[in-house]
């Protein structure tokens, strides 16, 4: 039987009733969100906190909406509590962001996902995560506040390694935000052993075309293939060219090459390269499809 | 600590240690043994219950957690003698082999069939993906719900239509 160590339980009423809780009970003290991932490592003793702030009470932090940032900038907002289902099922992330829905569809299984969020899912920080690579590949910007009020950093910022986040013990990661780019398509894919299995690998693009139909901007992710996430060797031979198989495919070698993948029980290191390169050629084959298809529906 | 949730339609308020998962304390606070406790890692799916109508993992939920929300388990699905369409569904189209992972299938489809009245099979397979039949009777499972789905329960208790379209 899995039952985790003693602590005591509170229930946050806010965000400020949160940051006032870690800040009450200090560094022993852990948010829960969706729990999928803490509550395991609590049962394995991988996590042993004195005391659990629940904040699943803060509806405040479950939204998705559009809004104007700068002049000319759009973003999709994302509270920190939006749910993996509430990501998966919503018109709006599909129309503007396809790779949320691409990953949305294959992070662990229905039922996990009607508790898991996403900002849990990027506090967590495992290498193997989906929604993190996502966020890198769209470039998305991670809202953190704490008693000094609040600070934005990007995604490179936020994650400073393996189940590391430069959110700080007395802060709480609070929204995403997700610049929406004209003429722009995204995808992501994954092999899995199993539904709810991590990736074996797994890659993600995003594509903005230029008027002429090259691709102006482009970043390319990899997830669970040691790297951190995003391969820059294989975005800058992309940018400025015409989207053919013959540059995917190059891309896709690429990006073979830049990962570093380990041997374990999800495959050795050639498959998983033969995979990185595999999954990158498609998902940018599938981005600058989107992106074509996207020029002149695009609303807001 | 104290909590007070509402399971199956009835108001309970039981003193619990914070560390008791929902699972256990469904099973050996409440004696509702219906709910079965399989892998403990989110995996297998057979302690799925519903809570506030949506199905979740109990092991993977603390007991605290569910303070104030409503709970559903399988011993909540029929209404006195009169068996859930889902239910009636498993035994039409034997949708039960060792009967371990049936609680949390049963619910899953409730909560699907809430959500969706016609779901195609595929659909199905998706909604219960995150489930494990070790007897590995996927395809009768999913003719079960498909049952429940041609069967809500409206025309279920209409036994007169029922005879008509037999006869």
């Amino acid at each position: 039987m899995q039952i985790p160590a003693p602590f005591d339980y509170v229930r946050a009423s806010s965000v400020e009733n949160a940051l006032a809780l870690l800040d009450r009970h200090g560094p022993e003290s852990r948010v829960v969100a969706g729990g999928h991932s803490l509550l395991p490592m609590m049962k394995l003793r991988l996590a042993r906190p004195d005391w659990l702030i629940d904040i699943n009470d803060l509806f405040e932090l479950d939204y998705l909406l559009i809004d104007r940032v700068l002049v000319d900038q759009h973003v999709l907002r994302i509270g920190a509590m939006t749910r993996h289902t509430t990501l998966l099922e919503s018109d709006d992330v599909q129309r503007l962001f396809p790779i949320v829905t691409d990953a949305e569809r294959v992070i662990a299984d229905p039922i996990v996902r009607n508790r898991g969020t996403i900002g849990g899912s990027l506090c967590q920080a495992d290498p193997a995560e989906d929604l993190s690579t996502v966020c890198h590949v769209l470039e998305a910007v991670a809202v953190v506040r704490g008693p000094a009020g609040e600070r934005m950093l990007s995604m490179a910022e936020f994650h400073r390694g393996p189940y590391e986040t430069a959110v700080a013990q007395n802060e709480l990661l609070i929204e995403v935000r997700v610049p929406i780019r004209e003429r722009s398509g995204s995808a992501y894919e994954k092999v899995e052993r199993r539904v709810g299995d991590w990736a074996v690998a797994a890659a993600g693009a995003s594509v903005s075309l230029a008027s002429d139909g090259t691709i102006g901007q482009v970043a390319v992710g990899l997830t669970a293939v040691g790297l951190d996430r995003n391969v820059t060797e294989v975005e800058a031979v992309l940018v400025g060219q015409a989207p053919t198989e013959e540059l995917f495919t190059e891309a896709g070698r690429l990006a073979s090459i830049a990962c570093d993948p380990l041997t374990d029980q999800r495959g050795p290191v050639d498959y998983k390269r033969h995979l990185a390169d595999e999954l990158t050629r498609r998902v940018l084959r599938a981005a600058c499809r989107r992106a074509a298809a996207s020029v002149s529906e695009i609303t807001i | 600590m104290q909590i007070s949730l509402t399971i199956n339609g009835t108001d309970v308020t039981r003193e619990i240690e914070p560390r008791v998962l929902l699972v256990h304390f469904i099973r050996d606070d409440l004696r509702l043994t219906g709910t079965h406790w399989g892998c403990d890692t989110s995996n297998c799916g057979t302690c799925v219950v519903l809570m506030d109508g949506q199905p979740v993992k109990s092991c993977t939920v603390l007991a605290a957690m569910a303070d104030g929300h409503t709970i559903t388990t399988v011993e909540g699905l029929a209404d006195g003698a009169t068996l859930d369409p889902v239910q009636q569904g498993f035994m039409e189209e034997h949708g039960l082999q060792c009967g371990f992972c049936t609680p949390g299938m049963m619910l899953t489809a409730r909560a699907l069939l809430d959500h969706n009245p016609h779901p195609e099979p595929l659909e199905i397979r998706e909604a219960i993906s995150g489930q494990i039949c070790r007897c590995t009777g996927y395809a009768t499972i999913v003719r079960s719900i498909q049952w429940a789905a041609e069967h809500p329960l409206v025309a279920a208790v209409d036994t007169t239509e029922d005879e008509e379209v037999r006869a």
